[in-house]
């Protein structure tokens, strides 16, 4: 072998020790997940008997009633009868094409997802804002969180909990949660350091000075972050049927692997629908609890 | 007056990641450049001593970079500094802990901002209303005091907007009614009007002096406008490149500028405008206390004068009136028994103390006589001359009236 020398082939480890660590990885994580698999699925036990109940409570109410009940939510946030209208049209056609029970299922997770994240993101947000060495460890994380395809973590995920709702909501959170942290973080930076500075003149706590003013004048910000946190859930909904998320998303991963071209566009096109809803109505209520931040308009 | 409240001593703040390795240098009087060429670190004050009076407007004055506006955020603690002392009515501030602090902010000292610091999702009446909302008062009082400050301010009606929906002017109003509503006696006025237009801003000095004249606060008050300084302060403060170059009444700092940077400074200021009659005013010369009037007109003929000022007593307090040669010679002259000179002494243009050269000029001008200066209780202060508001006016360079 006079002729291979490093220079002119990359000098690798030899392939017995790369599958040695690869085998020893896998085999500890196995083992790990053998071992205290149950405690951590139990831990998720509250999450997932939410997940059941609420699911069930979309299917099993009557169309109408839920169709209702959204609209209203969605008039009291956006006070928009255009919308309002769109809503209703939308859900009727989502019915009339068969699609009901599936996008109830992806309903209730997009939901369940989009509140852990912001209950779980913002804290993180606000902790990153206060000091920066948070900021410097938790950027590094979430640039992972973003960047890395989300099968390689949906493998950990599974051989942890198993197929199921609890892990595609963990993969969907994974993936959904980097823009309300982010955002959150930037919307408390961006905050007027002389309004701050008079909060704090004025003998203002440090729960007072989040509270009363970091918080409402990032609101803008934050909002803007949960908007982004919505529609990522929503892409990561096809991938998570993957691992066994009922929804909109396993119709879809069923016409890739048939060639079901018209099935596919269908969902895809509900999967569409219900991302406009939730984008336009977020808006519509950030925009309209921060109208007096705008400038002169009546009221 | 007179009786100090805050006391600064020996406040140092450098700016940098290692800002007490840097005192050495500081201490040894090396200059700021150099010691930012050397170490980096940026020397923000340098050896502030201070005494602010209580009741007195104090203006901080100097301009962009002096450190002023970092100097007014020592005295809440906003920077700490990295050496000195602030002393705030006998309490050493800098030994307060969080909750102290908390607390000394809410209650002694509160805070007006350049860009007013308005907070822009609450409303007018619950700007004002901050302070006591931060110190835990329930709403209905606390806003019912926030109204009678808005009131004091000429905003009330203005409640439910919100700040972005007032002009500069009227924010700054806010800004002010905010400070004034949690009672404390200290306020501190950050560049307070920089931001308005002139019209607006000589409208809210007024209103400052006028508020202050009822509620006697300790303001301490930034600028890098002289003619503001000059204008409100009682007492003024020049600060360059961190150090103080003088403190002082404004006619001092006027007349008697301590270097080169502060006569630089005061050069094109508009001296009528801001030097009061009793800079200027001497005693007046000719004083008639008799009664009579021949008696009276050889006093007048002894000072080699045209007329005198009238008094009731020999301590020249009782201030009667003016009366010309003329006027003496007319009543001698005319049948009957004579009046008294008290009677004879006619009211005559008279300006207040504190009344700006600028308004006594014209009529002055127009006046052949001394123009008479009188205080609010009709107590006599001296007479300010043609001649000596030409002097005081005309010199420029060294100085003293005498």
């Amino acid at each position: 072998m006079a002729t291979e020398s490093w220079l002119t082939k990359f000098p690798e480890m030899e392939r017995a020790d790369l599958v040695a660590i690869r085998k020893g990885l896998d085999a500890t994580y196995r083992e790990f997940s053998r071992t205290y698999g149950d405690v951590i699925e139990s831990l998720f036990n509250p999450l997932l008997k939410f997940l059941v109940w609420f699911e069930k409570l979309l299917l099993t109410s009557p169309w109408w009633l839920v169709i209702a009940v959204v609209v209203a939510l969605v008039y009291m946030a956006s006070r928009s009868w255009k919308l309002s209208f769109g809503v209703i049209v939308s859900f009727m056609l989502i019915g009339y094409f068969g699609m009901w029970d599936n996008t109830m299922r992806t309903m209730s997770i997009i939901t369940v997802c989009t509140l852990l994240s912001i209950f779980m993101g913002i804290p993180v947000g606000i902790m990153m804002a206060r000091s920066d060495r948070a900021r410097s460890v938790v950027t590094p994380i979430l640039d992972i969180m973003q960047t890395m395809p989300a099968f390689v973590y949906l493998i950990p995920v599974v051989m942890l909990l198993g197929i199921g709702k609890v892990p595609g909501v963990i993969a969907v959170v994974i993936y959904a949660i980097p823009p309300v942290i982010r955002l959150t973080n930037l919307g408390i930076r961006l905050v007027d350091k002389e309004v701050l500075e008079a909060a704090t003149a004025y003998g203002a706590s440090p729960s007072q000075r989040l509270w009363g003013v970091q918080l409402p004048l990032a609101m803008p910000t934050i909002m803007a972050g949960i908007n982004q946190t919505i529609m990522m859930a929503l892409a990561m909904v096809v991938i998570a049927s993957m691992i066994g998320v009922k929804g909109l998303g396993q119709p879809v991963l069923k016409s890739i692997t048939n060639q079901y071209f018209t099935m596919g566009l269908f969902n895809g096109l509900a999967i569409v629908a219900l991302a406009i809803i939730f984008d336009r109505v977020s808006q519509a209520y950030a925009k309209r609890t921060q109208r007096h931040l705008g400038g002169m308009q009546d009221g | 007056m007179g009786e100090p409240i805050i006391k600064i001593e020996n406040l140092c703040k450098v700016f940098g990641p290692n800002a007490k390795s840097v005192m050495t240098k500081v201490a040894e009087g090396i200059s700021k450049d150099e010691i930012f060429s050397q170490t980096g670190h940026v020397v923000g004050l340098r050896n502030i001593n201070m005494n602010i009076n209580r009741g007195e407007i104090f203006v901080i004055m100097g301009l962009s970079g002096s450190g002023k506006s970092t100097l007014i955020r020592h005295f809440n603690r906003l920077i700490d500094p990295t050496e000195g002392k602030i002393i705030v009515d006998g309490l050493d501030v800098m030994g307060l802990g969080k909750k102290e602090l908390e607390q000394f902010r809410r209650h002694r000292m509160s805070m007006v901002f350049q860009h007013f610091g308005l907070m822009p999702h609450r409303t007018v009446i619950e700007n004002v209303a901050y302070g006591l909302m931060v110190q835990g008062i329930d709403k209905a009082t606390r806003h019912e005091k926030a109204g009678g400050w808005l009131e004091a301010v000429g905003l009330s009606g203005y409640e439910a907007q919100y700040p972005s929906q007032l002009s500069g002017g009227q924010q700054q109003r806010v800004g002010l009614a905010r400070a004034l509503c949690t009672d404390a006696d200290i306020l501190l006025m950050d560049e307070a009007f920089s931001a308005l237009d002139p019209l607006i801003r000589s409208e809210m000095q007024d209103q400052l002096i006028e508020l202050q004249d009822r509620l006697h606060k300790t303001i301490i008050f930034i600028t890098h406008d002289l003619d503001e300084a000059l204008r409100i302060g009682d007492r003024i403060a020049i600060l360059k490149d961190g150090e103080l170059s003088q403190v002082g009444r404004p006619e001092e700092i006027l007349l008697n500028p301590a270097d080169d940077y502060v006569e630089a400074f005061v050069r094109d200021v508009n001296r009528a405008r801001v030097l009061t009659a009793d800079v200027v005013m001497q005693p007046p010369v000719c004083r008639l206390t008799t009664e009579n009037l021949d008696e009276a007109l050889r006093q007048m003929r002894g000072h080699k004068h045209d007329y005198g000022f009238v008094f009731e007593d020999e301590e020249y307090t009782d201030y009667k009136g003016f009366v010309t040669r003329e006027l003496i010679e007319n009543e001698i002259d005319q049948p009957g028994k004579n009046a008294d000179l008290s009677d004879l002494a006619e009211e005559v243009f008279s300006v207040q103390p504190d009344a700006s050269l600028e308004k006594i000029l014209p009529t002055s001008l127009e006046q052949p006589y001394p123009v008479p200066v009188v205080g609010e209780d009709g107590e006599f202060h001296g007479v300010v001359s043609r001649k000596s508001m030409i002097s005081i006016l005309s010199e420029k360079d060294e100085s003293k009236v005498g």
